[in-house]
Order: structure tokens, then C-alpha cells, then sequence
């Protein structure tokens, strides 16, 4: 099955071939000193395959040789994914450098998985047993979790477990079990599997109603605007707002399973600060490094750009998989703009009829279809298990008007719009309090939510007001609404990331915080000088700060607790 | 025997189309013609038509010129003699001295592998107040400088350049007016560094197309500088014309325009350029500081945008002074939390203060009535500009520092400068009630 290069226009190549071609299958440009670049079919047109290749293509001519494959473009999944740093194509990068240093060399291609690793099998199954796609035969430990072993999920109908490995050491290319079709035929049964990344990998009972908090410690999400396992958000911002360290510090707090972050198209600078600091991070609910259940996949801007549109399908695949073992999974995809650039370039290339921005007409549906892979399932054996997708939108000159936030957000659970004017001010994290909105509910009851989010609405129209008729012309009654709504935001809403304790909220202290932080908006102060009244919610502010800095239940936390109680006591006339 | 194809069968903006076979993607041609030669670049193949960018534009060439095809990437020599000198675009000496005799190395090598980089944690200083404290340069940077036409840009980016201490400085200048290029070179030498200093210099003069090879030559040879160890320092000014010489061959080649005409990889050749700077695990680093005009003051505007996504912040050159709002280095908190314990208070306390200090001066202006507190932010605002702000500031860290917190002494209440108590109490200049 071959063809011969006719064109060669960027990362677009056209071929023409006799043989048999299929859509989305993958192809090799073979240049004339013998590199083999992979490539994807992408269109078909009588004899002639457009390709796009997932390398630079200096040095391709016309008249070189392309292989086509029948098989998509798949990942091979298996023990031994967790913790691994991969490219968009699923090339481990740190086996890639110690084969060719510190460039990327086209062509150069490393199986995903360790092929000589021994994993110590136990089986879960007897002979004779009956199973289907997706049910586990057995399982490996791998880090912290039990990696289940499950039977390909490609495989339709029920089989029939004719033999089965005994416990002991395995690699990923051993057979482990051998099934009966019900046409009695045998299909032997590896540790490895492969999937086609663009597929959605699914074998579920049914899909649920995402509802469980997914608590990232970042107060103003968790209480305000709050994510649930199995549901999608997106952070849209211009740049410097601050999209990548919510991203990190999300990854690093998150209280899920298995963390997979995608950074796709954008700098290798970020992607190095997680490199070597997730290794160093202990992740304080396994006492193990957070990498041991970390999958970065890196395909940053400098990266072949046809990579980074295949980088969030790997990434989602991988996700997926750890979903079937009843996990719940995290995946960050930093940031689909770019993603969408990727198919920007393909399209232009491919002379299609360019829709909005010259973005192509499918690109709603590709990231709605994107986001659809999130999910919290049922699995075939009772088990729960959840793939929870955040996005950042990086929209041109911060414009929120553009195609590729508005098709976002019409298919995510809830929208954490940063802004600019925030990020400006150091007002971080820069989530807008008013723009922003979630679906989900959170770990603050909803009715206590709706009463701050009213008061920030009526304090930002006061402050706005003010700006027209100036503070004497405000009242000293809308002056305070104004000033409490600051304070919430300040002592609340804006939290210091780099701070060791106040950079992590749990769940149970937010609700703490959040009650006390009531009891002053809903203090009545009784206010009658301006001055005053500033001074004194300055001094609150600063209490409050400061309780926020206090590690829980240290000397510290509890006097300023009784400060701020005595302050309240005191309609904060003493502290 | 050379093998010579001249049957043009297109000439259009600065793309020429000829017949040949056995071309490679991305290849280096020489198109003879009555006005001398030319290198050119293959930007498309298309069954036996090859369309090539020709450097030294097409005026003259006619349809059956020669066109030579060398077989090769663009390539440019490397070796310790390229020091002290200067070139063109093309990278042909520009200092009236001989051609550099040296292995060639090519341009525009694949990415450098995530992994083989490190954590970039060594400050660059500046003297200069607003970058050192409020964002601290850091090596292995890429930090646009956007400003209108008419700021000092350029002066910043060689007064950065003299004192950040690099091994090896390149100047890349993309339609530089020449006396641009002349005040570089005096301030090199003035400076001293001329003899570590490498230019390569396309000025308004010279043909469009032979902006876009600047960047590639100055992060080609900066690269293995960098892979032999040293600390090299890229200077680009500016991205604009190399960007709008990048919109000008899409168009000629038809491509569909994605944003005021602008190709829809710009993002894509924009951060293969930027992506270059790098501290490489285990060897040298390389930094990238570049100029971006705003056409218009617009940070909307496609080039600044696209650039603001790929490099790690950005500096606002507003009124001749780098503005502390939207001005930002996001390598800063790699190296700022072990300079001194107040440096993060101070860096967030005195620009929080700043933002009500503006929006002061906005009631003022309108001519509302000034409180008590107004008063103080407003005396804060002038101090502040005065003695940080102002470009011509020229003073160490730890001085800088110290500095802001007179300042703040000066203006507030420990308590309203919104800086945690235990710093307060180191620091605070006055005694403490």
C-alpha cells in the first residue's frame, strides 16, 4: 500500500496512489535519506490522499514514497502510562532525549510503553468464566493504584475465558489469557492494547449525572463557581491573566485519582516547571510523589503543529482508560486554542471554505465532541468512574467574542472567565466573579452563594456609580455594601498561590472561612463617617488576610479567630 | 555539472514559480538574473511547479532566468570569528569585511525537547527598578518590549543588552532605519561589549524578504553558542516587520488570511522563533528579549497578541516608562522569592497601591472631592513615579527595595499597605506603634 508524493505545501502533503486509503489512517512520508515521517490521511479524493504530516517536512520531494497504513492513529495503553511524559503522539520525551539529545529529530518513534518491564500479574478470573469488552481478567500493581487488565475493548460479543496466567512477573507483550468467541474461535489477550485516539473510549453500564464536587482548593471555584467529577469547564483569558498557574496549582491540589495534563501549543517553559516539580511535589493523601499519578502530554508551540491536534485526542484516550478502571481522572488541556489554531492551519491548507476568523465550519463540533468525552460512568461491574475536562481558551486580544470560546461555551459546565482588569490589579486568582458562572453546586450551600454574589453585583454597581457622582455623593449606607463587597473579595475571592497555606483551601475550612466572612457582610456596623468606615474594614481586611496565612489549627489560626470574633463582637470597634 | 531550471511560469510579489524536479521541501535555490544573484527558499511544491520566496525580492527577474538549486536547508557559517561582525539578512557581511570561513550550521532546527531543559532560575539584573523588582528578568527568557513607534525601545533593549552581564550578545534588526542600527552599534561599543556582540541587520533599505531569515540566523548561531556553554543574549527589533514580511508572502501565495490578513500560523512561526530561548540542561542558555511595535497602541492587534500567548510576559513601554499594569514576567516568582523575604510583598503591595493611586488621580480628574486617603495615594503616585518609575533610575536590587518601603513609610499606615504583619515588622522603616 503505496503512493507517491505529488505535493508538499507545510505540514500538507498530497500523494497519489492506486491502492486502498482510508480516512484518518496513518502514512509515512519516507524522505530520500530513509526517515519515515508520520502522517495522517485527512482527505480523499479519487486516487489522490491528502496527508497531513506530524513532522516538518524539509527535505520531502515530489515523487517520494508514502506508506499507508490501515490502522488510525492509536495509543497503546497498558501498565506503566502513569507518570510518563509523552509528546503528542505518545513518544515518551525523556527516552527520546537520551536517543538524540536535545533536539527532536523527525521520524524518530518510541513505543509508549516499556516493553522489557515485568509487572506482577494476579489473575481475577477462573476458566470458563464469561466476560465482555472492558471487564477485568486481572490486574498489576502500578504505583498507587491496582491497573486492572481488562479485555481489549475493540472486541464485540461475549467470550469465554479458556485459559488464564497464573500470578507471577509479566511484560506487556506476554499473553496473559486466551478467549473463546461464541463462534469458538481463540483470541490471545496481552497486557497492551491499542486505541484510536479519535474514538471515544466508553464501555460503560450508562453514563451518570455528574454531581460530586470536584474540590480544587481554590476558594473562589469551590465556592463560588464550582467543578463536579465527570463535568467540563473552561478558563478563557487573555494572556498574563494568569490561565497557566490556575492550571498548575489546580493539577497540584485537585482531589482526584489520576491527573492528566495536556499542554498543547503552548510554552515549553510551563511544561518544564511541572516536569521537575511534580517529581519533588509529595501529594498529601499518598504520602508519594504527585507524578506517580501524573500523564503529562507536551506538545508545546515549537512542536510540529498536525501533533498538537492529535495531542488532546491522546491525551482524552489516556484519561479514558483509567476511567474504565473506576478512577477518576482529571484531564487540563492548556490550551485548546491552540488546538483549534492547529486545525486553523490544516484547514487553510486543505483551501476548505473558511468560516468565522477563518477557523473551519466543523469547529464547534469538534470541540463540543471534545468535551462529550467527559463523563462520570458506570462501569459494567458497578464501579464509578469519572473523566472531568478543563480547558483554557487563550482568545485573541482577550476578546471573549470569538469562535472558539463562544463554541466552548456552550458545551461546559461551568466558565472561569479571567480578566484582565483583575490581573491588573494582582487581583489573583483572576477568575471575574461577575462574569463567570457554573452549573454545578459546590461545597457552600447555594442560598449563602447567591446572598455574596448579589452583594458583589450591588457593590460593583455602587463602585461604578461612584466613579460618576464620587463618594460624597454616595451614601454612607452604599458606601459600606461597597466596601463589604471589596472586603469579600479580598479576603475571600483572592487567594495567594504561592503561599503554602493559603494557596490551598480544603473543603471543610472554605466552609469555615466562608461562614465567618457572613457574619461581617451581614453585620450592621451602624457607620456614619466614610473614614471611618474604611478604616474599619481595612482592619478587618487585614485580620482576615492574615487568619488566611495561618496554617489550621496553629497557635496563630486560633488568635486570629478570636480576634475576628472579638472585631464582630465589637462592630469592629476593638479586635 | 550545475543543473539549471528557467522555465518561470510565474512571478508574483516576491514569489517566483519555476519548473523543476528532485527540489526538496524548504531547500535553498539562487535565482540568476540580469540584476545579479539572489537566494531563494522552496515555500511550495506542487507536482513539477516550485514556488520559491526570493530574499532579494523580484524586481528584474524575468521569465526565463536561471534558477540553481543547492540541495540544502538555509545554512550559515558558525565559529568564534563571528564575533564583532556584522551582517545582512541574508547574512553577507554588512561591515565591508570578508566572508566568515566556517562550517555552515543550519537554520531553523527542530525543537528542543522539553526535557532536556531546566527550571530557569538565575536573575538577570537590569538596574532598571520597574523590571528588577516588579518583573525580574530571568535567564533563558523570551520578554517582548511593546510599545508604539516613537518610544525608546530600542534604547531599552541595548541599555538591558550593556548591563545583563551575557556572554554573547546578537542583535537581530528587521527594517531598522539605519541610524537605528548606527546608535546600536555605538552604544555596543561605547559599552564595550562590541567584541562579544554579533549583529544582523536588516534595515528599511533592503529587500522585505530578507527580514524573515534575521530572527533564524541570530537563534541559529545563538543556539550553539548556547550548546557550548555559554550565556547568550538575543536582541530582536522588531517582530512587527519581521511578521508583516510574513503576511506579505501569504497573501502572495494565496493562503487564506485568518486575522487583518495576517496567515493563520503566525502563532505557529512566531513561537518557533521564540521557543529558541532555552536553558539547556547541562549547558548554556540562551535569552530572547524583542521589540514589538503596536500598530496603533492596539495589544489587540494580531502580532502583540499572538506574541503575548508565546513568550513568558511582556513589557509595556508607555511615555518612555515600562508600565506596571499588563507589564509582566512570568518567570519572576523562579527567582524572586530568594532575593530577599520583602521582595513579593513589595512587588504586590506598592502595585496595588499604584492601581488606587490611578483611579485617585480618575476622581480627581473628574473633579470630585479628595479624601483624606485620596490625598495619600496621590503623593504616593508621584513619589512613586519619580523615584521607581522613571526609566533613567538606574540602581541595584536591595537599593530598589529599600527605596519602596521610604516610600511607603512615607505615604501609609503599615496597615493599609495591605503587606502581611511579620514582613511589616522587619522591614517597616519607621518605629512600629
Amino acid at each position: 500500500m503505496t503512493g507517491k508524493i505529488v505535493a508538499v505545501f507545510g505540514n500538507l502533503v498530497i500523494a497519489e496512489t492506486d491502492t486502498r486509503v482510508v480516512q484518518n489512517s496513518v502514512g509515512y512520508c519516507v524522505r530520500s535519506d530513509g526517515v519515515r515521517l508520520l502522517s495522517e490521511v485527512v482527505r480523499v479524493r479519487g486516487n489522490v490522499a491528502d496527508l497531513q504530516v506530524f513532522e516538518e517536512t524539509r527535505g520531502l520531494k515530489v515523487g517520494d514514497e508514502v506508506e499507508f497504513r490501515r490502522e488510525m492513529l492509536s495509543v497503546m495503553l497498558g501498565p506503566g502510562l502513569l507518570g510518563q511524559i509523552y509528546d503528542g503522539l505518545q513518544n515518551p520525551l525523556p527516552k527520546l532525549a537520551g536517543q538524540v539529545g536535545f533536539f527532536l529529530q523527525p521520524g524518530t518513534y518510541i513505543d509508549g510503553l516499556l516493553p522489557d518491564r515485568q509487572w506482577a500479574f494476579t489473575p481475577e478470573v477462573a476458566p470458563g468464566a464469561t466476560v465482555e469488552c472492558g471487564d477485568a481478567l486481572g490486574s498489576v500493581p502500578e504505583g498507587i493504584f491496582t491497573h486492572q487488565i481488562m479485555v481489549p475493548f475493540s472486541w464485540k460479543g461475549t467470550f469465554t475465558v479458556e485459559s488464564i496466567a497464573a500470578a507471577g512477573e509479566y511484560t506487556i507483550a506476554d499473553d496473559i489469557a486466551v478467549l473463546k468467541d461464541s463462534t469458538g474461535q481463540s483470541h490471545t489477550v496481552r497486557m497492551q492494547q491499542d486505541w484510536p485516539v479519535k474514538v471515544p473510549l466508553n464501555v460503560s453500564r450508562r453514563r451518570l449525572m455528574p454531581s460530586e464536587p470536584l474540590t480544587t482548593r481554590v476558594r473562589i471555584i469551590d465556592s463560588l463557581f464550582p467543578i463536579v467529577r465527570g463535568g467540563t469547564y473552561c478558563i478563557p483569558g487573555p494572556f498574563g491573566a494568569g490561565k497557566t498557574v490556575l492550571q498548575q496549582i489546580t493539577a497540584r491540589h485537585a482531589e482526584i485519582d489520576v491527573m492528566i495534563v495536556a499542554a498543547c501549543g503552548e510554552r515549553a517553559g510551563e511544561v518544564v516547571e511541572t516536569l521537575r516539580e511534580f517529581p519533588l511535589l509529595i501529594d498529601p493523601r499518598t504520602g508519594r510523589s504527585l507524578m506517580e499519578r501524573t500523564i503529562i502530554i507536551c506538545n508545546t508551540s515549537a512542536m510540529p503543529v498536525a501533533a498538537r491536534e492529535a495531542s488532546v485526542y491522546t491525551a482524552a484516550t489516556l484519561a479514558e482508560y483509567y476511567r474504565q478502571m473506576g478512577l477518576h481522572v482529571l484531564l487540563l488541556a492548556d490550551s485548546t486554542s491552540r488546538w483549534a489554531q492547529a486545525m486553523r492551519e490544516l484547514s487553510g491548507r486543505l483551501e476548505e471554505i473558511p468560516g468565522e476568523e477563518a477557523f473551519p465550519a466543523y469547529l464547534e463540533s469538534r470541540i463540543a465532541a471534545f468535551y462529550e468525552r467527559a463523563g462520570a460512568i458506570e462501569l459494567r461491574n458497578g464501579k464509578i468512574g469519572s473523566l472531568t475536562i478543563g480547558g483554557t481558551v487563550s482568545p485573541a486580544g482577550g476578546n471573549f467574542e470569538e469562535p472558539v470560546t463562544q463554541g466552548t461555551l456552550k458545551v461546559v459546565g461551568a466558565f472561569h472567565g479571567l480578566s484582565r482588569a483583575r490581573s491588573d490589579a494582582r487581583r489573583y486568582p483572576a477568575i471575574d466573579p461577575l462574569e463567570s458562572w457554573s452549573k454545578y453546586q459546590g461545597v457552600i450551600d447555594p442560598d449563602k452563594v447567591a446572598r455574596v454574589r448579589h452583594l458583589l453585583a450591588r457593590g460593583n454597581e455602587i463602585s461604578q456609580m461612584m466613579t460618576v457622582v464620587g463618594e460624597e455623593g454616595t451614601s454612607t449606607e452604599d458606601f459600606t455594601i461597597a466596601l463589604k463587597a471589596d472586603f469579600f473579595d479580598n479576603c475571600y475571592l483572592q487567594q495567594n498561590a504561592f503561599d503554602e497555606v493559603d494557596g490551598a483551601t480544603p473543603a471543610d475550612r472554605q466552609r469555615v472561612v466562608f461562614d465567618k466572612i457572613l457574619e461581617i457582610l451581614d453585620l450592621d456596623f451602624g457607620f456614619d463617617d466614610k473614614t471611618v468606615a474604611r478604616q474599619t474594614i481595612v482592619r478587618g481586611t487585614d485580620l482576615f488576610r492574615n487568619w488566611n496565612y495561618a496554617a489550621s489549627d496553629g497557635d496563630e489560626y486560633r488568635t486570629l479567630l478570636e480576634r475576628i470574633n472579638h472585631f464582630i463582637a465589637t462592630k469592629g470597634r476593638e479586635e | 555539472m550545475r543543473k539549471y531550471f528557467d522555465d518561470i511560469t510565474r512571478i508574483a510579489g516576491n514569489v517566483v514559480t519555476v519548473k523543476a524536479g528532485g527540489v526538496g521541501y524548504d531547500d535553498l535555490a539562487v535565482l540568476t538574473s540580469d540584476r545579479g544573484e539572489s537566494l531563494a527558499q522552496v515555500i511550495r511544491l506542487d507536482d513539477r511547479e516550485v514556488s520559491l520566496q526570493v530574499f532579494a525580492g523580484t524586481q528584474g527577474v524575468s521569465n526565463n532566468d536561471r534558477v540553481r538549486f543547492l540541495h540544502k536547508p538555509m545554512q550559515v557559517p558558525f565559529s568564534d570569528a563571528l564575533l564583532g561582525r556584522v551582517f545582512d539578512g541574508s547574512g553577507r557581511p554588512r561591515d565591508g569585511r570578508g566572508p566568515v570561513d566556517a562550517p555552515p550550521i543550519d537554520l531553523g532546527t527542530p525543537a528542543i525537547n522539553p526535557v532536556k531543559r531546566r527550571m530557569p532560575d538565575k536573575m538577570v539584573h537590569t538596574g532598571i527598578p520597574m523590571i528588577d523588582i516588579f518583573n525580574s528578568l530571568v535567564e533563558s527568557q523570551k520578554l517582548p518590549i511593546f510599545s508604539v513607534a516613537g518610544e525608546p525601545y530600542n534604547e531599552l533593549l541595548a541599555r538591558v543588552g550593556l548591563q545583563a552581564n551575557a556572554d554573547i550578545i546578537i542583535l537581530g534588526g528587521m527594517g531598522l532605519r539605519h541610524d537605528d542600527y548606527l546608535k546600536f552599534r555605538d552604544a555596543f561599543e561605547q559599552g564595550g561589549v562590541l567584541g562579544r556582540a554579533i549583529m544582523f541587520v536588516h534595515t528599511a533599505a533592503d529587500p522585505v524578504v530578507e527580514c524573515l531569515l534575521v530572527p533564524d540566523l541570530c537563534l541559529a548561531v545563538g543556539e550553539q553558542f548556547a550548546l557550548q556553554g555559554k550565556t547568550v543574549l538575543v536582541l530582536l527589533t522588531d517582530m512587527t516587520a519581521f511578521a508583516d514580511a510574513l503576511k506579505e508572502i501569504a497573501i502572495v501565495m494565496e493562503q487564506i488570511p485568518s486575522n487583518r490578513g495576517y496567515p493563520g500560523d503566525l502563532y505557529t512561526q512566531l513561537a518557533r522563533r521564540y521557543e529558541k530561548a532555552v536553558d539547556f540542561d547541562g549547558s548554556g542558555s540562551m535569552t530572547v528579549l524583542a521589540c514589538v511595535t503596536m500598530p496603533g497602541d492596539d495589544v489587540t492587534h494580531p502580532v502583540p497578541d499572538n506574541t503575548g500567548y508565546i513568550t513568558e510576559g511582556q513589557f509595556y513601554l508607555r511615555n518612555g516608562r515600562i508600565e506596571p499594569f499588563g507589564s509582566l514576567s512570568r518567570l519572576k516568582q523562579q527567582v524572586n522569592g530568594k532575593t530577599r523575604d520583602d521582595h513579593r510583598a513589595i512587588m504586590d503591595g506598592c502595585i496595588q497601591l499604584y492601581a488606587l493611586c490611578r483611579e485617585s488621580r480618575e476622581k480627581r480628574d473628574m473633579g470630585f472631592e479628595m479624601s483624606e486617603w485620596d490625598k495619600r495615594l496621590l503623593t504616593y503616585g508621584t513619589l512613586f513615579e519619580e523615584k521607581i518609575m522613571d526609566l533613567s533610575v538606574n540602581i541595584p536590587l536591595f537599593e530598589a527595595l529599600d527605596r519602596c518601603w521610604a516610600i511607603l513609610a512615607e505615604c501609609f499606615e503599615p496597615a493599609e499597605t495591605g503587606i502581611r504583619r511579620a514582613i511589616i515588622e522587619e522591614h517597616w522603616p519607621k518605629p512600629l506603634t
